[in-house]
């Protein structure tokens, strides 16, 4: 009971922290706009793109909404290097409350960020010009849970690595923008040189994105059911691993 | 000089700790307790025993170990050999049962600028545990006790320093623990929110059935505040005992004297066997003697006897900077 109670808690101060952070919610939703009207207007007219209703801008929708949810997820999970700065992170350590509970708390409240922000550009599907059904815009919600989760596991477990902020542009260019380019929110991963055919398969994120794709506008490439199944194992595994860290490197954190 | 005005209660407590000896209930003890990174050892063999309900001062130069100490008893470090128990509990074995028991005041700062003051005392009630049918009491208890008034509800980013210090002490009593840690409570604040921050921790000590443990390097406020300090440098316990009795020990008060015919009456006092040294100029003579407070009337006496006029006399105690300078040989400023 007293877990869970920390869980709630962690979880609570998330919430409010996104909520008073008004200027992150608007980024979060202007920035994916302007990836789907200018980039995906600029580049849907330069190519021919036939193999989707609705052309690239359709295309790279669900790509997007990806995008988002990766950003978010790994950038609030990285922020506990600033909670630890701040010192805040000591206050929490120091409860008697078990590590992984922590952990639970945190990656479920930077989950609930991630989707509310993937649910408003769901709502927002008119602007590119996709048909959203009840069913898809709850099968997508659903789905976007367990990526938003993992991905938060993997800030987690980078944060639990590192020192200071100074790492940020590492992160975000050895982890962050790969992660992204290779999902295959920009293009279509069939067809591609061998070599970054295997990248693009080890990414994570492409399953997520293959599987939106696929309940959104009906086309993708992996399975479905093998789709989710990565992706859940794939949050059970991020989220353990990073609760394990904290446990481990308990000292290091405080 | 403050260390002249010792509280008749602090005197008090001193009675009965001379009289129970060993008796004693300790809600800290450390048995060598030990922590070290690679060659250095930060600290090193420490025993401390700290006395239920007491006020506790480890009071010692920048560097000298004191938040090393602390951190291990609060199960932040874990010691790198030796132990410690806090209210019972030991710190590796039972970390979980010592974090319950204890709330901490950290040096640095633990506030979430975008959460209100009762926001962070909510928060707290519930990591820790606190049943929630009492906990709007128990916050609105500690928010009466910390006055902060209206900026309860405002978010800690627009609190002074006194008020986040304040509300970080809140904090650590929502769950009503048996043992505070304030790692320098007052470091960077104003004399005036240090005061109260000092009479704060008086009062929360003679209310509430809770043992405070700080550190400081401030002399003055182990010397106004602790009813035991221990001296800590490079790592080591030098010398525990209530501020008082380290100060007696040096057997140096200084009684400064002014008098209408100074050769004479310092020709006169060399021969008082009271009398350690005597040095002076011009009509000021200083003289080093022990237990001083005793010693004033006799002085004047004995002047008037000599047929010496006394203009006035002051009396000055050893601060516990001198306590530190006469084990150390180094300032506590000039510490590493």
């Amino acid at each position: 009971m007293a877990e869970l109670e920390g869980i709630y808690t962690i979880w609570l101060r998330e919430m409010k922290r996104f909520v008073r952070y008004r200027s992150r919610i608007l980024t979060s939703v202007v920035t994916p706009l302007l990836w789907l009207v200018i980039f995906g207007t600029g580049l849907g007219s330069a190519i021919r793109f036939g193999n989707v209703p609705g052309g690239y801008q359709a295309f790279i929708y669900p790509g997007i909404i990806g995008q988002t949810i990766l950003f978010t997820s790994i950038f609030s999970g990285v922020s506990v290097i600033i909670d630890r700065q701040y010192g805040f992170l000591k206050e929490i350590l120091v409860a008697p409350i078990t590590r992984p509970s922590i952990v639970f708390g945190k990656a479920i409240g930077i989950g609930t960020t991630a989707v509310i922000q993937g649910v408003i550009l769901l709502i927002l599907s008119f602007v590119v010009g996709v048909q959203m059904t009840p069913l898809i815009f709850i099968a997508c919600t659903l789905l976007m849970i367990p990526i938003s989760v993992g991905l938060a596991g993997v800030g987690l477990l980078i944060a639990s690595f590192t020192d200071s902020m100074e790492g940020f542009n590492l992160i975000m260019s050895f982890v962050v923008l790969p992660m992204f380019l290779l999902s295959g929110a920009l293009f279509p991963v069939s067809g591609l040189p061998m070599l970054l055919q295997s990248a693009v398969y080890l990414d994570p994120l492409t399953y997520g994105v293959d599987a939106l794709r696929q309940i959104i506008l009906g086309t993708g490439v992996i399975p479905l059911h093998i789709s989710i199944t990565v992706i859940m194992v794939f949050a059970a595994v991020m989220v353990f691993l990073s609760a394990y860290m904290f446990s481990k490197r308990e000292q290091e954190l405080m | 000089m403050i260390n002249n005005k010792i509280p008749e209660t602090q005197l008090f407590y001193y009675q009965i700790v001379s009289l129970e000896g060993i008796s004693m209930d300790y809600i800290i003890e450390t048995h060598n307790i030990t922590k070290k990174y690679d060659d250095f050892t930060a600290v090193d063999s420490v025993n401390l025993k700290v006395p239920r309900n007491s006020v506790y001062g480890v009071l010692g130069p920048n560097g000298a170990g004191k938040t090393t100490l602390i951190s291990m008893l609060c199960t932040i470090l874990r010691p790198t050999s030796g132990g410690a128990t806090v209210n019972g509990y030991d710190v590796v074995k039972n970390a979980r049962e010592v974090r319950a028991s204890i709330g901490i005041v950290f040096q640095s700062r633990a506030l979430d600028d975008i959460l209100t003051g009762r926001e962070h005392l909510e928060m707290h009630a519930s990591l820790y545990g606190v049943p929630s049918n009492i906990r709007q009491e128990r916050i609105d208890e500690v928010l009466n006790l910390i006055a902060l008034g209206e900026k309860a509800d405002e978010y800690t980013k627009t609190y002074s320093g006194g008020m986040k210090r304040r509300l970080e002490i809140g904090r650590g009593l929502v769950h009503h623990p048996k043992v505070l840690f304030l790692d320098e409570p007052t470091l960077g604040l104003d004399p005036q929110t240090r005061e109260n921050i000092w009479e704060y921790i008086t009062k929360l000590n003679q209310e509430e059935d809770i043992t405070v443990l700080m550190t400081t390097h401030y002399m003055e406020e182990a010397d106004q505040l602790c009813d035991e300090v221990a001296i800590i440098n490079q790592g080591q316990i030098i010398k525990s005992d209530s501020p008082i009795n380290l100060k007696r020990e040096l057997k140096a008060d200084t009684i400064t004297v002014k008098v209408d015919k100074p050769e004479l009456f310092t020709e006169k006092v060399k021969t008082l066997d009271y009398v350690q040294k005597v040095f002076g100029d011009d009509s000021t003579i200083k003289l080093m003697v022990e237990r001083g407070e005793n010693l004033v009337p006799p002085l004047v006496n004995f002047a008037n006897q000599n047929g010496v006029m006394v203009e006035s006399i002051e009396l000055q105690h050893p601060n516990l900077e001198d306590v530190f300078i006469s084990y150390t040989g180094t300032k506590i400023t000039e510490g590493r």
